[in-house]
């Protein structure tokens, strides 16, 4: 995993609550078998007209959204199913984090597995930042905090060990493989309650 | 030793190690696998060079992309078929049990690890899909994963995982007629919104939730996730124990004894706190529907459509207007009467026997209303087997309902079963987001009475209109 660095962008301002994930990508780009090329299908539902022209008005087509690596959400992103294929459509789209009030549990957790920072502010900021959506932020993840346009840093809330697996480049199936020991004395103490090869 | 939940008793069961600065190893006890969040997991235990730890702790099946058409047919959709055959590959690489397509034993993956008796009382289970939840009604810790963790699991059966709130969700007093689990769901969510159980795990309990079957508990536990909860469980009791004895996965002779003395162990204690509750009056439950683009946007079915300047928040009352734009209604008039062109009745909310039971109740001896398209879709093979020995599917076929093969079909709309954009539905499923069941199509999420009333009159209606 390339390590998570500090960077500063624009907004992609979405003042959308409750954005679920079959906006996000819509279900019938998941009989893919592979990760790539989802950046495209990305709210393919709003993005696109019935030919499948870029909408000019849509907010993800407009020239400055293209080189700009932060969402800003309403309330509550990221809610409904748990396909990763959500994250891994913002990330190609080009994103690097989301801004919200919150997020839901599923998407939060496949999100910080894929090096898309999740970043939950209190309400007041979240205002101020729509109140400026054109302007330029600083997301420094070792040091968790959010520099505001106005230049003041505000500090976010990330599970500590994401935190230190993204900054550090720490890859969590590796992790867990190396706790072998502890899993195998596990299983010899527990006998497994079904038998499905059986 | 202090009092705890039943969400704690699970979770402490399954703690494999507890390193300082790091989430906890939850042990997975079984781990379900379907083809649309898999594929990419199998890719990345070849491209490490790793095997599946315990293809005795795994099972597959294939839902999502999967037609209803008979079984004879092709898939007609090449990326469809090639997922569904990857899944089938990929199985038999790795050594796992797949129901696939021309099992006898397939179907929508949370319908058939129940009626195998796979699913038992505190364990943990594992899928990647958000709607694993439904397994907690077995009183187990059953929750949605992504496909970075589909292949934690296949690796290692673990995954890291910090523990949840606990969250209370009595409902006591007894159900009126034509009121079903789906409308203690659906009621509960508008009540807390979708994002109300973030971060949190339900246990649902009180006299009503005891008086439920396993099905039904089933259908409650389903929908935990569209109120934002990880999961949602049911503590076991004897109608759980009768529910999985005696199927095929389920221990027999002394190992089942000593199980159901395991189970009794699991219930909350006495004096045992939790995070947060809500306490819900379940006879005074209506018929809830659905009016909006997410399940939140609820209502017993005799209430208005809601009106966005009776709210204060800016973006809520976006969300509301932008809601109705999508699904054209007017706020402060009324959903029942409103025309409904497709009713489905299936997905893992409500496709087990005793929904489409209740669905058969109401259109026995009745005609579908001339010019909505009704579309039944049994959750299993064994569902559908189980239908077609008690008549059923002669009774939907008689009304001029369409009776189908198993599987997820038009809740997500993979598989070409879908809504035309600006068609309205009144559907058994679990989400009624913007497109969720065809591109610019609209659903009104009820019960199975509910929708199938609404296929008889062509319009959304009060089932105990045309209650026995």
């Amino acid at each position: 995993m390339t390590k998570f660095t500090t960077f500063e962008s624009r907004l992609v301002p979405f003042p959308i609550d409750n954005l679920d994930t079959d906006q996000i990508i819509p279900a019938r780009f998941l009989k893919t078998i592979s990760k790539e090329g989802l950046g495209d299908q990305l709210f393919y539902d709003w993005r696109y007209d019935t030919e499948g022209r870029p909408k000019p008005d849509f907010v993800l087509n407009k020239p400055e959204s293209r080189t700009a690596q932060i969402l800003l959400a309403g309330d509550n992103f990221g809610c409904g199913s748990s396909r990763e294929h959500a994250p891994w459509a913002l990330l190609q789209y080009g994103f690097r984090a989301v801004i919200s009030t919150s997020f839901a549990d599923i998407f939060r957790g496949n999100s910080l597995k894929n090096s898309l920072l999740p970043i939950e502010v209190p309400r007041d900021v979240h205002a101020e930042l729509f109140g400026n959506p054109n302007a330029t932020v600083k997301v420094d993840l070792a040091a968790q905090t959010l520099t505001l346009p106005s230049g003041r840093a505000v500090e976010f809330p990330v599970d500590p060990f994401a935190r230190h697996c993204l900054v550090e480049g720490i890859d969590e199936l590796g992790y867990i493989l190396q706790q072998e020991p502890a899993i195998a004395s596990f299983e010899a103490a527990h006998p497994a309650p079904i038998n499905t090869a059986a | 030793m202090k009092p705890r939940t039943i969400i704690e008793k699970i979770w402490d069961n399954h703690i494999v190690s507890e390193r300082p600065g790091a989430p906890a190893l939850l042990y997975i006890d079984l781990h379900l696998v379907h083809e649309v969040t898999s594929p990419q997991a199998f890719d990345g235990l070849r491209a490490r060079g790793l095997k599946v730890r315990r293809p005795d702790l795994t099972i597959a099946t294939t839902d999502h992309s999967t037609p209803t058409t008979p079984r004879s047919f092709p898939i007609v959709d090449k990326v469809a078929a090639a997922q569904v055959a990857r899944l089938e590959a990929n199985c038999q690489e790795f050594g796992i049990r797949c129901f696939g397509l021309s099992s006898e034993q397939q179907g929508i993956v949370h319908v058939i690890g129940p009626e195998q008796g796979m699913t038992q009382p505190g364990m943990t289970m594992v899928c990647g899909d958000s709607h694993t939840s439904t397994l907690g009604a077995f009183g187990a810790l059953a929750f949605g994963i992504g496909t970075s963790q589909v292949e934690h699991v296949l690796a290692t059966q673990c995954l890291l995982q910090s523990p949840s709130k606990t969250y209370q969700v009595r409902v006591d007093g007894a159900l009126k007629p034509g009121i079903t689990a789906k409308d203690i769901i659906l009621s509960l969510i508008a009540r807390i919104g979708i994002g109300g159980g973030t971060g949190c795990v339900f246990e649902y309990c009180g006299s009503a939730i005891r008086g439920l079957s396993m099905e039904e508990r089933m259908t409650v536990c389903n929908m935990s996730i569209e109120a934002g909860a990880r999961a949602g469980l049911v503590a076991p009791d004897d109608t759980t124990h009768q529910y999985v004895s005696g199927r095929p996965y389920a221990p027999t002779g002394a190992a089942w004894d000593a199980a159901v003395t395991g189970w009794r162990k699991l219930p909350t204690d006495d004096g045992a706190q939790f995070d947060k509750s809500i306490n819900i009056d379940a006879s005074t439950l209506e018929p809830m529907i659905t009016f909006g683009t997410n399940p939140g946007m609820g209502i017993p079915i005799t209430a208005m459509v809601p009106n966005p300047s009776d709210i204060t928040d800016p973006l809520e009352r976006d969300s509301l207007s932008k809601a109705l734009r999508y699904m054209d209604l007017a706020p402060g008039k009324p959903l029942l009467g409103h025309p409904v062109d497709v009713v489905f009745i299936g997905s893992c909310t409500n496709a087990r026997i005793s929904d489409l039971r209740n669905a058969a109740k109401i259109l026995k001896g009745r005609k579908v209303h001339s010019g909505v398209r009704v579309m039944v879709v049994p959750g299993s093979k064994q569902v559908k087997a189980q239908a077609q020995a008690e008549g059923l599917d002669q009774i939907f076929r008689d009304a001029g309902a369409d009776w189908r093969e198993a599987g997820c079909s038009m809740c997500i709309a993979m598989n070409g079963d879908q809504l035309q954009p600006g068609e309205y539905s009144v559907s058994t499923s679990n989400r009624n987001f913007e497109g969720r069941q065809g591109k610019g199509g609209r659903t009104f999420l009820a019960s199975p009475l509910t929708a199938a009333a609404s296929a008889i009159t062509g319009v959304v209606t009060d089932v105990r209109t045309l209650l026995p």
